[in-house]
């Protein structure tokens, strides 16, 4: 049969090609055939998930809870030193300097992106704003978000912190961040659904070495990241314990 | 549980006596020093079903001012504020206990006697469908919902001692 594999439309863009080249790699170390789907936003991956279409997928937080708590995916692994941190920006040149100097009425700039967006309006809420007394305007990518600002079109915005960096310096020399959470324990990681679960291990083992051939370097290098760290159950469960606290 | 020791304490500071919900009680010093809730963090902890702390990130042992090695194996109690009434832990208990996340203003006592203000979530870690611990998640709290909260917890103190 061919499997399914599909990635968090939070990718980097950059990064495009080299989950092509990390399929082409599992599929040749594994003896299986694998396509790759990738979906350009949450709501048509949801559907597909939903669907039981999906068997391996790289998942932001807030999907994985919903796919280990519902749809009886396992978690393998993480990138190796890479959380999700989000970050809050206004434009340079706003007389804003910190959370509570925004004010309600505000014009917020958002993805669908659905961790990202959690934990940003939880950072606003010192500030007392919610969705209720903010003019909230969501908009297909981080790129759009920082035009917004640049445009004067929109107050603040949420990033995710990778995707503020990945920005152009010209662009982030625009932008004042004014708050970036520092949580450290809410991470993408690596699942596997119910029909590759008795290969969960294998898979496990395989990503685990990875760095260790020079090809599987090359394909690390490809994806923008050093490695993988193993993740357990609990592990996933304790992170999934946490998304359910600040939801 | 141990007294609170003057020479732990930054500041001038009123003595009380506090008696947990397990009979046991301790003399607790308190000033009125607050320590700001930082920017961006979540302050996190694990108890077992007791209450026990099992866990704490960074950003706990940052704010309450004990070490890590003072709070794994303790009361999670060891925070708590002569200001809070006690029926606000009672419903968080009564919530948890039932299955259900708690969610409310928390007022904490720190080791140097000062304070910190959080918006607490407790919920229970639940694997193979028994509770097996709970987790608690800080963030930083609206300043104007919090003070709501601390005039309603000073009206239900004075309830309680009267
Ligand atoms: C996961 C978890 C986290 C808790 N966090 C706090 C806390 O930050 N501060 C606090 O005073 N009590 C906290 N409590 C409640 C304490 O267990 C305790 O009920 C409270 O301090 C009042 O003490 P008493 O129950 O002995 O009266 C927490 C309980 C649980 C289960």
């Amino acid at each position: 049969m061919t499997y399914q594999m599909t990635v968090s439309p939070d990718f980097s863009p950059q990064h495009i090609a080299g989950w092509y080249i990390f399929n082409t790699w599992l599929q040749k170390n594994l003896g299986l055939d694998i396509h790759l789907e990738l979906y350009h936003d949450f709501e048509s991956q949801r559907a597909s998930i939903q669907a039981d279409t999906v068997d391996i997928i790289y998942a932001n937080p807030f999907d994985a809870s919903m796919l280990i708590r519902e749809k009886h995916f396992e978690a393998l692994v993480r990138p190796l030193g890479k959380v999700d941190e989000v970050v809050i920006a206004v434009p340079a040149n706003s007389p804003v300097n910190q959370v509570e100097d925004l004010q309600p009425g505000i014009r917020l700039a958002f993805t669908d992106d659905p961790n990202v967006h959690l934990v940003g309006m939880i950072m606003l809420e010192p500030a007392n704003l919610s969705r209720e007394n903010m003019n909230m305007q969501m908009v297909s990518s981080y790129a759009v978000a920082a035009k917004k600002l640049l445009r004067g079109e929109a107050d603040a915005a949420i990033f995710l912190k990778e995707a503020f960096d990945d920005l152009s310096n010209l662009t982030r020399r625009e932008l004042k961040p004014i708050v970036e959470s520092q949580i450290s324990d809410i991470f993408h990681a690596l699942l596997v659904g119910p029909r590759l679960v008795d290969k969960a291990e294998t898979i496990r083992r395989l990503l685990l070495s990875m760095s260790e051939t020079p090809q599987g370097k090359s394909v690390l290098i490809a994806l923008g990241i050093d490695g993988w760290a193993s993740v357990d159950k609990e592990d996933a469960e304790f992170m999934i314990d946490l998304m359910d606290a600040i939801q | 549980m141990e007294n609170m020791r003057p020479e732990d304490i930054v500041g001038e500071y009123q003595e009380y006596e506090l008696t947990y919900y397990d009979g046991t009680s301790r003399k607790v010093l308190v000033t009125d020093i607050e320590t700001p809730y930082p920017d961006g963090k979540l302050i996190v902890s694990r108890t077992d079903t007791a209450g026990i702390i099992t866990h704490v990130n960074q950003a706990f042992v940052d704010m309450s001012g004990y070490t890590r090695e003072e709070l794994i194996g303790q009361p999670h109690y060891i925070l708590r504020h002569p200001d809070m009434p006690r029926a606000a832990f009672k419903d968080l208990w009564d919530t948890v206990q039932s299955g259900k996340k708690w969610e409310g203003y928390v007022k904490n006592l720190r080791k140097d006697g000062g304070y910190y203000l959080v918006f607490a979530s407790v919920l229970p870690n639940i694997r193979d469908g028994k509770i097996v611990g709970y987790t608690s998640v800080r963030r930083k709290p609206s300043r104007e919902k919090m003070e709501e909260a601390l005039r309603l917890y000073a009206k239900m103190r004075e309830d309680e001692n009267a």
